[in-house]
């Protein structure tokens, strides 16, 4: 295990840029920054500032031009493809926008997905699935689809998904951006419950300060570049 | 590995565009297993038609025994050769026939067709167990009788029990009709020897046919037979000598049907291929998720590889299920080796199913693997970037 003093995320010096018709297009630029292993961190700004492509880059889905990039010790950026999925299905639970569950598979087995690529038995597996949907207070709902629940429900299974593996970190990227308040509210509280109870690390990109609130350190990223801004 | 039900579960999620690929699917299988059928079906019936431990001569030079002409020296001869088996009443299993070809009408139509009428001697029935007197009895030697294969006396006018057929003008009296399975000989209509040789004028008989008394003499007699200047006659066993005669018709049928396989399977795979892409670009976002929860490209592949190899494979369940009710079908012919109608059928065996089965599979795999390569081949950012 890391030692409390060094952080879960280090990030040094990222750059990031995308080809757009052959132009290069300077997206991140020269991010540094810690995220301390049980952190609860909010990134926000303006659309467009790069928040889900440096989540991307932390959560090991792309590439950085240059720049070191650790997470949980481990130096993500020098991953090959292979070795990344890897890294991600043990290392990195996701959270999306709009859950992303797969409409053809009821909440267990959605909850089950990530577990397929462990060697854990079918017994041990529908052991972790039921207790992760206790957790986010599903376990009624194991065999409906995603499309026969709500968007605060379906957001919940996301959650359970995402923490089913028992990740190095939660990544959520506006994860309450599609939600009602009253849903919106209880996904916080998951994620909230997460982080204090289990001591999850959670890096959330969001655009209400409501959800901000939520984190115990907001940064801020304008124009590819990152404000610090305490909590 | 992402579960096959996944693959299932999508095919059933969109199953109206399911059902329509795999309609096409399933009539290109439909072809392709009802030719091979056909031609197992024409095959079995040509090959039971023979036993194996029976021979038959004919003119050398000859293929079928209406072009065959044995005199009457020669028959004698071969009556004599010390192979020939001697059956339970003490008399050689040998038989002297004549073959030749009738036109008879149709029931029920003006049509007619060709009709072989077989001279028989007295060893001929007991030559051939597969066939099997069911009405009547047989023709007495010396009257103007006969006896007509069930499919005969079934099709054609005035060949049932107690009707009578007229040729080589006379008219002759249906005394029996027999059962001879899904053999050649369902198609003949017999009669005595003598009589029919008598009315169509004819001098000589067409074949011979007599048991081996040790079935491995064959090659021994074959020899020294067909090399007796006396003598010009070939001796095949009558397996292959059936056998033989659905060889050209076979080989018509195949060519037809994988003609017709090929050019409906261009379809098939087209229309698979149609539904797998757009499979694809539906789902883009959930390929992006699955690689984001660690699946790898290979996984990808496979899941989609999985999704249309099922198509094939309803296809190709559903292409058979039609296709085994055509064994309930009798098709008659003509048969060109011999010019004569030939009634046979539709015959499914294991090894078409698993034929099939194969085809329909790969023909799954033609329509799915560029799909599924495009599927696992997407840029997983922009997957994600696609929702
Ligand atoms: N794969 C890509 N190809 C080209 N350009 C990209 C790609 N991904 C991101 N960009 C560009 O990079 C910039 C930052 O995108 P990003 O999605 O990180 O912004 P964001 O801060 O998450 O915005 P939003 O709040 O709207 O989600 C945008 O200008 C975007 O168009
Ligand atoms: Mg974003």
């Amino acid at each position: 295990m890391t030692s409390p003093s060094t952080p879960i995320v280090e990030i040094r010096n990222l750059f990031k840029s995308y080809l757009r018709s052959s132009q290069r297009v300077p997206v991140l630029e020269d991010i540094t920054l810690d995220v301390a292993d049980g952190e609860f961190l909010a990134l926000m700004g303006p659309s467009g500032s790069g928040k889900s492509t440096l989540l991307n880059l932390i959560a090991g889905i792309d590439h950085p031009d240059s720049g070191l990039l650790r997470v949980g010790g481990v130096e993500v950026s020098a991953l090959s493809e292979g070795e990344l999925a890897a890294w991600r299905a043990a290392h990195v639970g996701f959270i999306f926008q709009f859950y992303n569950l797969i409409p053809v598979l009821t909440a267990f087995e959605n909850v089950e997905l990530p577990l397929l690529l462990t060697p854990l038995s079918r017994k041990e597996r529908h052991e972790h699935v039921a207790l992760a949907l206790r957790l986010v207070s599903l376990e009624d709902r194991m065999d409906h689809r995603p499309g026969q629940l709500s968007g605060g429900q379906q957001q919940r299974v996301a959650i359970a998904r995402a923490l089913i593996t028992d990740p190095t970190i939660l990544v959520a990227d506006e994860p309450t951006g599609d939600l009602d308040r009253e849903s919106a509210e209880e996904v916080l509280g998951l994620m909230d419950r997460l982080n204090r109870e289990f001591g999850k690390t959670v890096i959330m990109v969001t655009h209400d300060p409501r959800a901000a609130e939520k984190a115990r350190v907001i940064r801020h990223l304008e124009k590819g570049l990152l404000n610090h801004v305490p909590a | 590995m992402i579960p096959l039900y996944y693959s299932l579960r999508n095919l059933w999620t969109r199953r109206l565009t399911t059902a329509l690929t795999v309609v096409g699917m399933a009539l290109v299988v439909f072809v392709f297993a009802a030719t091979l059928m056909l031609v197992e079906g024409l095959q079995q019936t040509l090959v039971d038609t023979g036993s194996p431990e029976n021979m038959v001569l004919i003119r050398k030079g000859s293929e079928t025994e209406v072009q065959s002409g044995i005199d009457r020296d020669a028959a004698a001869i071969l009556a004599s050769q010390p192979e020939v088996a001697i059956g339970g009443d003490g008399q050689p299993l040998f038989a002297r026939e004549s073959v030749v070809l009738i036109n008879l009408a149709k029931r029920g139509s003006d049509e007619e067709a060709n009709v072989i009428i077989r001279g028989i001697g007295p060893a001929s029935l007991a030559l051939r167990p597969q066939v099997r007197l069911v009405e009547g009895r047989m023709p007495r030697p010396g009257a103007a009788e006969i006896v007509a294969g069930a499919s005969i006396a079934r099709r054609f006018r005035g060949a049932a029990l107690g009707e009578s057929v007229r040729f080589g003008m006379r008219d002759w009296q249906v005394v029996g009709v027999f059962d001879a399975g899904a053999t050649g000989f369902s198609s003949e209509i017999w009669g005595d020897v003598d009589q029919l040789m008598q009315a169509f004028r004819r001098p000589v008989y067409s074949s011979v046919v007599f048991r081996l008394r040790d079935p491995g003499a064959f090659a021994g007699y074959k020899e020294r037979i067909e090399t007796d200047p006396r003598l010009t006659v070939v001796a095949k066993r009558e397996i292959q000598f059936y056998a033989d005669q659905s060889a050209a018709m076979g080989t018509f049928l195949r060519i037809l049907g994988t003609t017709l396989t090929l050019i409906f399977s261009v379809g098939a795979v087209i229309g698979a291929m149609i539904t797998m892409y757009a499979a694809v670009a539906g789902r883009i976002t959930e390929i992006g998720i699955l690689r984001s929860l660690g699946f790898g490209r290979g996984s990808i592949l496979l899941a989609f590889v999985a999704e249309s190899l099922l198509l094939g494979l309803l296809g190709g369940l559903a292409g058979l299920f039609f296709a085994s009710f055509m064994q309930l079908i009798t098709i008659s012919t003509m048969n060109w080796q011999t010019f004569a109608e030939l009634a046979f059928g539709f015959s499914l065996t294991f090894g078409i199913a698993l034929k099939c089965l194969a085809f329909a599979l790969v023909m799954g795999l033609s329509g799915g693997l560029l799909p599924a390569l495009r599927a696992a081949r997407m840029n997983l950012v922009e997957a994600l970037r696609a929702a």
